[in-house]
């Protein structure tokens, strides 16, 4: 037997996407979707977890020294170019949520 | 980089883009060449220079991005050029100037600006103005800061070309380009309680002649049109534009699909235009209960939807823009094509911007998507198009037709064939 009224194809999608994701909102265009909207961003832990990130970026060079860097330690006293990065957070801090 | 903003100033001859990185390039069109006549001007880089940079906002520990997000055009006053760019948080006024003039014979100065042995002057020098090579200057003249909680991502300057709004997800601002240590706020929908939040305004603009009324859009696919007369925070519009929905056929992604991502009144300032996900719609400023004409834009999308929702790109932002007669509106879509509508034939058109699908000079192809079963040779099946090839901003000269069309980081300036 034929329906009388064809399924909107927006219905037919909305039908996939609940089967997919069951526990999605109930209020869709709602609170959680433009609170994420406002908090646009990357959220990183402080001001040195941002300037490391960036650092990162720029810098080329392996985390692991090279070779002239093997060679500054017990030699004399290392300055802070010397020494090898600190490696950035990977995983922002729960504090930071 | 990434375009993520393309400008027309007022008299065409100037094409504005910003990128992700913060830049800004002007391109310029050249001369109508006499040993060329039938060539019309092409467009040439003008000027470039950083406009933001890359900020830390240390109380929220979050990154304020470079990206320009617009760049809107002052009209000329004088022989510099003005132009407003912003990114989320900051607007700025930069000047670009030409210089092709130098001073030379300094009395105090050597050529090399070092200070001469005052001793060794023995007579008077008078400088000379001697021409040199173009040099294009840009120069930062007002820095708009800190009035922006939430992220802007309008602005627009007043017919009366001294004030200018600013908009965010939440606030309006105006402000006069005088003055940057203070800004009126002139829209407020922020809710007492966040948790209350159901709408954000996606775009404003002040009307083309009316240097007291502008409009404003939100997530809902509403326009508000406000009169700065009736008071000074317009919380409370003077006109309300939504068009009514069947409720039989809401569905999760009803609201999504009605944000409206850009609105742009009509040079005559009689209409104004909005562009949601599937659709452009033209609004009589007269008429608020729905809008007069509806173009679909890629209608075929509305089968994908919950994959679009996936991958995000249901929360595109396209952008639309009107000819300079308001006879034709343009607007971008996916696979790098973009659509062009005439309201006066209602005929529409489909090109492509891409290196493969053109040559210079060459004519472009007019492109179709296959929604149905059997797909015609130089159609295009919905399921091949690349949605990460999106046309978001596109601008048509003021007086002419000429197009400029952003494609990723590529920007591509098409002109009407000459007969």
């Amino acid at each position: 037997e034929m329906e009388d009224k064809v399924i909107s194809p927006e219905k037919v999608e909305e039908a996939k996407l609940k089967a997919r994701y069951p526990h999605l909102g109930q209020k869709p265009g709602g609170s959680d979707f433009l609170r994420k909207r406002l908090q646009k961003g990357q959220k990183y832990f402080d001001s040195g977890d941002y300037n490391m990130a960036k650092a990162k970026m720029k810098n080329k060079q392996l985390p692991t020294a090279a070779p002239d860097k093997t060679e500054v330690t017990g030699d004399h006293i290392p300055t802070p170019q010397d020494l090898p990065q600190r490696k950035p957070s990977l995983v922002a801090s729960k504090l930071a949520g | 980089d990434i375009i993520s903003t393309v400008e027309f100033n007022y008299s065409g001859d100037l094409l504005a883009t910003g990128d992700k990185g913060g830049r800004v390039v002007i391109f310029q069109r050249e001369q109508e060449n006499k040993s060329r006549p039938h060539s019309r001007g092409e467009y040439n880089v003008y000027s470039t220079f950083q406009s933001h940079e890359p900020e830390f906002d240390y109380l929220k520990s979050l990154e304020i991005e470079e990206k320009i997000n617009k760049i809107r055009w002052l009209p000329q006053q004088n022989a510099a050029h003005f132009l407003l760019s912003t990114n989320d948080k900051t607007i700025k006024l930069w000047k670009i100037s030409e210089r092709d003039k130098r001073a030379e014979g300094y009395n105090l100065k050597d050529e090399d600006g070092r200070l001469r042995d005052p001793f060794r002057i023995t007579a008077l020098r008078v400088p000379i103005l001697k021409p040199m090579d173009l040099m294009v200057e840009a120069s930062p003249r007002r820095i708009f800061a800190n009035a922006h909680t939430y992220h802007i991502n309008s602005i627009s300057v007043n017919s009366d070309h001294e004030t200018y709004l600013s908009a965010d997800d939440l606030r309006i601002n105006l402000w006069h380009l005088e003055i940057t240590d203070r800004s009126f706020n002139i829209v407020d929908i922020k809710p007492a309680n966040m948790e209350e939040l159901t709408e954000v305004i996606t775009a404003a603009e002040f009307h083309p002649h009316h240097c007291n009324v502008f409009v404003y859009s939100s997530s809902k696919g509403t326009i508000r049109l406000c009169d700065m007369r009736s008071s000074a925070l317009c919380d409370r519009h003077s006109k309300f534009f939504e068009e009514p929905e069947d409720p039989s056929s809401r569905s999760f992604f009803s609201e999504i699909i009605s944000s409206i991502s850009d609105v742009k009144f009509s040079h005559s300032g009689r209409y104004m235009m909005t562009r949601d996900y599937l659709s452009v719609k033209v609004w009589d400023l007269n008429m608020e209960n729905r809008p007069v004409e509806t173009y679909q834009v890629h209608e075929y999308l509305r089968s994908k939807l919950c994959s679009l929702y996936e991958n995000d790109c249901i929360f595109d932002k396209f952008e639309c823009c009107w000819n300079g007669s308001d006879s034709a509106i343009m607007t971008g879509s996916y696979n790098n094509f973009f659509r062009m509508f005439d309201r006066n034939t209602r005929r529409d058109i489909t090109l492509e911007a891409s290196r493969e699908s053109s040559k210079p000079r060459a004519i472009l192809k007019p492109r179709k998507v296959c929604t149905g079963g059997k797909r015609k040779k130089d159609e295009i099946s919905v399921d091949s198009l690349d949605f990460n090839k999106k046309i978001l901003h596109t601008a048509w000269h003021p007086m002419e037709n000429i197009i400029a069309v952003a494609a990723t980081n590529n920007l591509y300036i098409f002109q009407d064939k000459i007969n």
